[in-house]
């Protein structure tokens, strides 16, 4: 082992620069230079980044001086651990930026603006099955804020509800499982509701099986949320049989618990690719529905969505009324002023795609995923934990395998419904033989040589009682074309089998790994998690 | 060469008329500009982007102009540079520090500068400041409220008091988003109410209302409707002696949704921020008179002591742990990156000569309305020459037959917005008029704006009252049908500060 210490860098800039006079930060007269780059103007200029300067700089220096500070940011073309969308064609971003300077709070001033959501969420709702003409919505920032707000209507309609009934309303809690995504554990810890977190095994898919859920409900559950697509695994919840179960409890016990529909990922996954499943509003237990307009919405960063299914579901209390010049809006909402320029994006999308146009997107999303998974089964290293690449069971499909077979045709391979149905998500591990014929290799390690080469690729634990198990990620996007997958896969292979040959690899990684992280300023004045102890989430903040 | 073509006779074209595929290369040429367009449901088919992108585009031409909009601080002008960087990073997810490093980078440094500006206390290393940037001053402020409320709870646990009433005491001419943020957190709103002529808190009322319940008071740094900035200062000293006598430990959360960018440039000697002994946590917008466009706001609290354990979020990161404090979580990186350029582009000289900019328009706006009619006709509401925001409010003095929403009404068929109001509750008898001075509302544009203003009053002094009844009528129908489209309608409600009365919550 070499020895070493740590190097303070900013310390050792310090000490590198002899000549401290001329500064941005220190220049007595105001002036604006032409020129960008150091070499042109200032030899010392050094970018301010604690304090204000006292003097700016031109437009065009700023400009280079941050655009060059963000190529130090991944590519999202490669990040292949995130649903968040990354490509938007030409026309959408000209429109998008054209509106950049839009408030969608301002109702009054950009009425054309709202009449646009008002369309989308019609959409959405038709989309969804709602009953016609009844749904009710609104955009978010993204799903957390979604979340919340579906959180807090079945909060209080529970209190109402318990209130009228002349019961306490002081113990609440949500249902929903382990593998859920942050947000839904940040709205039960904001608004005071217990969490009740269903664990997840191998055999419930490595998400939430609605069988355990319902154990964990009693009068005082103001709902489960269900996530239709499971972020570890892309496995999607079945709404239909949680639904089932909450009937019959309603049955023998007379409560009556209503659904959210965590469909973050899935709400523009399922209704293109599995136009007949069921989870939407068409299973009437189903309350309210969140998804990520810029997830497979399509949409960049900043656009989520929730729509109630009718007027009731949503307690007058929470609804705030605004009066500006001669009209009156309601809003439900956590944020206030916000860009509108996302909404027209996912308008945009609407009216540029069509039904058909997402469809085709959905399809090649999961043909791709599926040849990725297939290609990681074949060789032998990894076992995938996600289903989608696997053929449908007979149950579902059988009757109409056998109609297929009476005129002689074939099963459909291109289409998703010969598979079992999940998001276009490929979650794979080393197989047990690999294990155990390699213990010393991390599956980590993969992650950082991936990432030498370009791609994110995540490797992280599977939700609490599965913790053990480490999986790796990659989301196919849009973006993710075939092309990329062939290579993604290759530079896998060569890693992996690298690892495998040369003994003083792993040595090497163990030795690489074991360092502090190496990108110690972008972490410089950040709060860590040692600074308010540790172990207070159960649920992880996977990217999303 | 000699190729032979033929002519096809008219009846064979007709035959096959392929018009949807031959004229589709313009977009009004094409089918599906004689068509309506998509509303309700998605269309089974696709749609080339050009023709989608313009009909989305000429949708949009019925919003109003984003610079004639006098009645939103909200910005709406950057430069072109800051755009391009905007556009070049559309494409990232502010939340996703693994793969965007430079972006948590950037973020950090924002609020290192914003809790310097705010002049945070930097002699303790066991005890810093610490902020985080957020959709706009609402999440800021219900951050706010969550962590008062949370830090409340755990004292009164730890005391074996009961936590079954906490109170938030406020002016009640808050922006509605304190509405929200106690509702939603069920927390009890404590109002301090305005009176005729006396708009901005009273810290001695307001500390009066001050009990053991209570989890937070709040200070405006720029009241929306007269742009006044409340004695934070003497809410402070008020506020100690009150702990002293109830045993409690209250803080100051300052609303400087508004003034946040404004007081320390036109006037640093004003006592605000933290160095005010009692002030917790601030909020100020960055798409405000931070200058930068619509989604991105900050919060700063005095020290982690203010933000419980609790509601803070580990997130992991490869190797990497990092602590999150937020209601949303993917987002859009752009607005922040919009926040840096402004400080390394401006400085605190470029905002400086920005905010002095705006205020020497302001005061020459206010001075042209008093103006009008020698003086007689109208009465400032705000405050000039930097002790306020950049914001001219003005109401009629004289006896007119026509009220301040005529004047409203007209000046916006001329194309300006700008807002009437009536005044915060326990006022509302009060009406008034709002102009927002924005960046870029330059001094020729508010004289053209002047001029306009001349001649609606020109125009209604001359118009009979029954004409000026019939067009306010006119308006209210026109509201009432534009909206009528497929938005919520119902009535309910009897709790919140509009319900009981009619506060009208403004723009911002």
């Amino acid at each position: 082992m070499a020895l070493s210490k740590h190097i303070d860098a900013e310390a050792l800039i310090e000490a590198a620069r002899k000549h401290p006079h001329h500064k941005i930060l220190e220049r007595h007269h105001r002036e604006i230079h032409e020129g960008v780059y150091a070499s042109r103007f200032d030899a010392d200029a050094e970018v301010p980044k604690y304090k204000m300067p006292q003097v700016g700089v031109s437009s065009k220096a700023a400009y280079q001086l941050i655009h060059d500070e963000m190529n130090l940011d991944g590519s999202p073309l490669l990040n292949f651990a995130s649903f968040v969308h990354t490509w938007m064609p030409e026309e959408a971003t000209k429109l998008m930026m054209e509106n950049i300077n839009k408030n969608f709070a301002d109702q009054d001033e950009y009425p054309a603006t709202q009449v646009i959501h008002t369309r989308c969420i019609s959409m959405l709702g038709d989309l969804w099955h709602a009953p016609k003409g009844q749904a009710i919505g609104t955009a978010t920032t993204g799903s957390s804020e979604a979340i919340m707000l579906g959180g807090m209507a079945l909060k209080k309609r529970w209190q109402n509800k318990r209130k009228a009934e002349g019961k306490s309303a002081e113990k609440p809690n949500i249902v929903f499982g382990a593998n859920a995504q942050v947000a839904l554990e940040k709205f039960a810890r904001y608004w005071e509701v217990e969490a009740r977190l269903v664990p997840v095994t191998e055999k419930s898919n490595y998400c939430m099986d609605p069988h355990d859920a319902i154990k964990f409900v009693d009068e005082n559950t103001i709902g489960v949320m269900v996530i239709l697509g499971s972020t570890y695994t892309g496995h999607f919840e079945p709404v239909s049989v949680m639904a089932e179960l909450l009937d019959e409890y309603q049955k023998e016990t007379g409560v009556d618990v209503p659904i959210h529909v965590d469909a973050a990922s899935g709400g523009f996954v399922a209704p293109f690719a599995y136009p007949n499943y069921k989870w939407s509003f068409d299973i009437h237990r189903v309350a309210s529905i969140n998804t990520s307009g810029h997830k497979y919405g399509l949409v960049y960063a900043g656009l989520g969505w929730i729509v109630f299914r009718n007027a009731d579901m949503l307690p007058k209390e929470l609804i705030f009324e605004l009066h500006y010049l001669g009209s009156t809006e309601y809003t439900y909402t956590l944020n206030f002023s916000r860009p509108a320029a996302p909404i027209l994006g996912q308008y945009f999308n609407f009216l540029n795609l069509g039904f058909e146009g997402y469809r085709r997107i959905v399809i090649a999303d999961l043909k791709n995923a599926r040849i990725l998974s297939n290609a990681l089964e074949l060789s032998g290293y990894y076992k995938v934990l996600s289903n989608i690449h696997i053929p449908a069971p007979k149950t579902a499909s059988g009757v109409i395998g056998v109609a297929h077979k009476a005129v002689g045709a074939v099963p459909d391979l291109e289409d998703p419904e010969s598979y079992v149905k999940g998001l276009p998500v490929v979650s794979f591990r080393f197989t047990d033989e690999f294990k155990e014929q390699y213990p010393y290799i991390q599956q980590s390690w993969i992650q950082t040589l991936l990432r030498n080469k370009g791609w994110i690729v995540p490797n992280y634990n599977l939700p609490p009682s599965l913790e053990d198990v480490e999986i790796l990620r990659i989301v196919v996007r849009e973006s993710v074309s075939g092309d990329l997958i062939e290579r993604v896969v290759a530079d896998l292979m060569e890693i992996t089998e690298a690892l495998m040959k040369n003994p003083d690899v792993p040595m090497l990684m163990a030795t690489f790994t074991g360092q502090p992280s190496l990108r110690d300023e972008a972490h410089h004045g950040r709060l860590k998690k040692e600074d308010v102890g540790s172990g207070n989430t159960h649920t992880y903040a996977r990217q999303c | 060469m000699g190729f032979l073509s033929t002519v096809p006779a008219t009846e064979r074209l007709e035959a096959h008329p392929d018009h949807e595929h031959y004229i589709s290369s313009t977009v009004y040429g094409s089918a599906l500009a004689a068509e309506e367009i998509p509303r309700f449901e998605m269309a089974e088919e696709e749609m080339p982007a050009r023709v989608a992108a313009r009909f989305v585009h000429d949708e949009l031409l019925m919003d109003g102009n984003p610079a004639l909009n006098l009645a939103s601080f909200v910005t709406t002008y950057m430069e072109e540079e800051a755009e391009k960087l905007m556009v070049e990073n559309l494409s990232k997810n502010f939340i996703d520090l693994e793969e965007y490093p430079a972006l948590g980078e950037i973020e950090s440094r924002c609020v290192n500068m914003i809790a310097r500006l705010f002049n945070a206390p930097l002699d303790n290393k066991d005890a810093e400041a610490v902020g985080v940037s957020t959709i706009g001053s609402s999440e800021a402020i219900i951050l706010s409220c969550l962590a008062a409320k949370k830090r409340w709870q755990n004292l009164r646990k730890a005391a074996g008091k009961s936590t079954e009433h906490p109170n938030i005491v406020m002016n009640a001419a808050v922006q509605v988003c304190w509405e929200k943020a106690a509702r939603y957190l069920e927390v009890e709103e404590k109002y301090w109410y305005c009176s005729q002529g006396k708009y901005l808190a009273d810290p001695k009322e307001m500390i009066d209302l001050v009990d053991e319940n209570t989890i937070l008071v709040c200070g405006i740094l720029g009241s929306t409707y007269t742009g006044g900035y409340e004695n934070i200062a003497e809410i402070s000293k008020l506020l100690e002696v009150k702990n002293k006598q109830l045993g409690t430990d209250v803080w100051i959360h300052v609303d400087a949704a508004s003034g946040g960018f404004v007081a320390p440039f036109t006037n640093p000697n004003l006592l605000w921020d933290f160095r005010v002994p009692r002030v917790c946590s601030i909020n100020a917008s960055g798409h405000k008179y931070g200058l930068s466009y619509a989604g991105v706001g900050w919060a700063v609290w005095r020290n982690t002591n203010f933000l419980p354990k609790e509601i803070l979020f580990t997130v992991n990161y490869l190797g990497a742990p990092q602590v999150s404090f937020t209601l949303n979580f993917s987002k859009s990186a752009v607005q922040v990156i919009g926040q840096y350029y402004q400080f390394l582009r401006l400085g605190k000289g470029g905002y400086r000569a920005i905010m002095t900019n705006l205020q020497k328009t302001a005061d020459y706006l206010a001075e042209e309305v008093v103006r009008i009619q020698d003086g007689t006709m109208f009465e400032l509401m705000c405050e000039m020459r930097g002790k306020g925001l950049p914001l001219v409010a003005w109401r009629i003095k004289a006896d007119k037959h026509y009220d301040e929403f005529a004047i409203a009404r007209h000046l916006r068929s001329r194309g300006w917005i700008v807002p009437a109001y009536t005044m915060a509750p326990h006022a509302e008898q009060t009406k008034l008029l709002r102009v927002v001075v924005r960046e870029d509302f330059s001094r020729h544009r508010c004289e053209v704006f002047v001029r306009d203003l001349k001649d609606a009053i020109d125009f209604l002094d001359k118009t009979p009252s029954e004409i000026i009844q019939h067009l306010a009528n006119a308006s209210k129908n026109n509201a009432k049908q534009s909206h009528k489209s497929a938005k919520v309608k119902h009535h309910h409600e009897h709790d919140s500060l509009q319900a009981k009365h009619g506060k009208t919550h403004g723009v911002c």
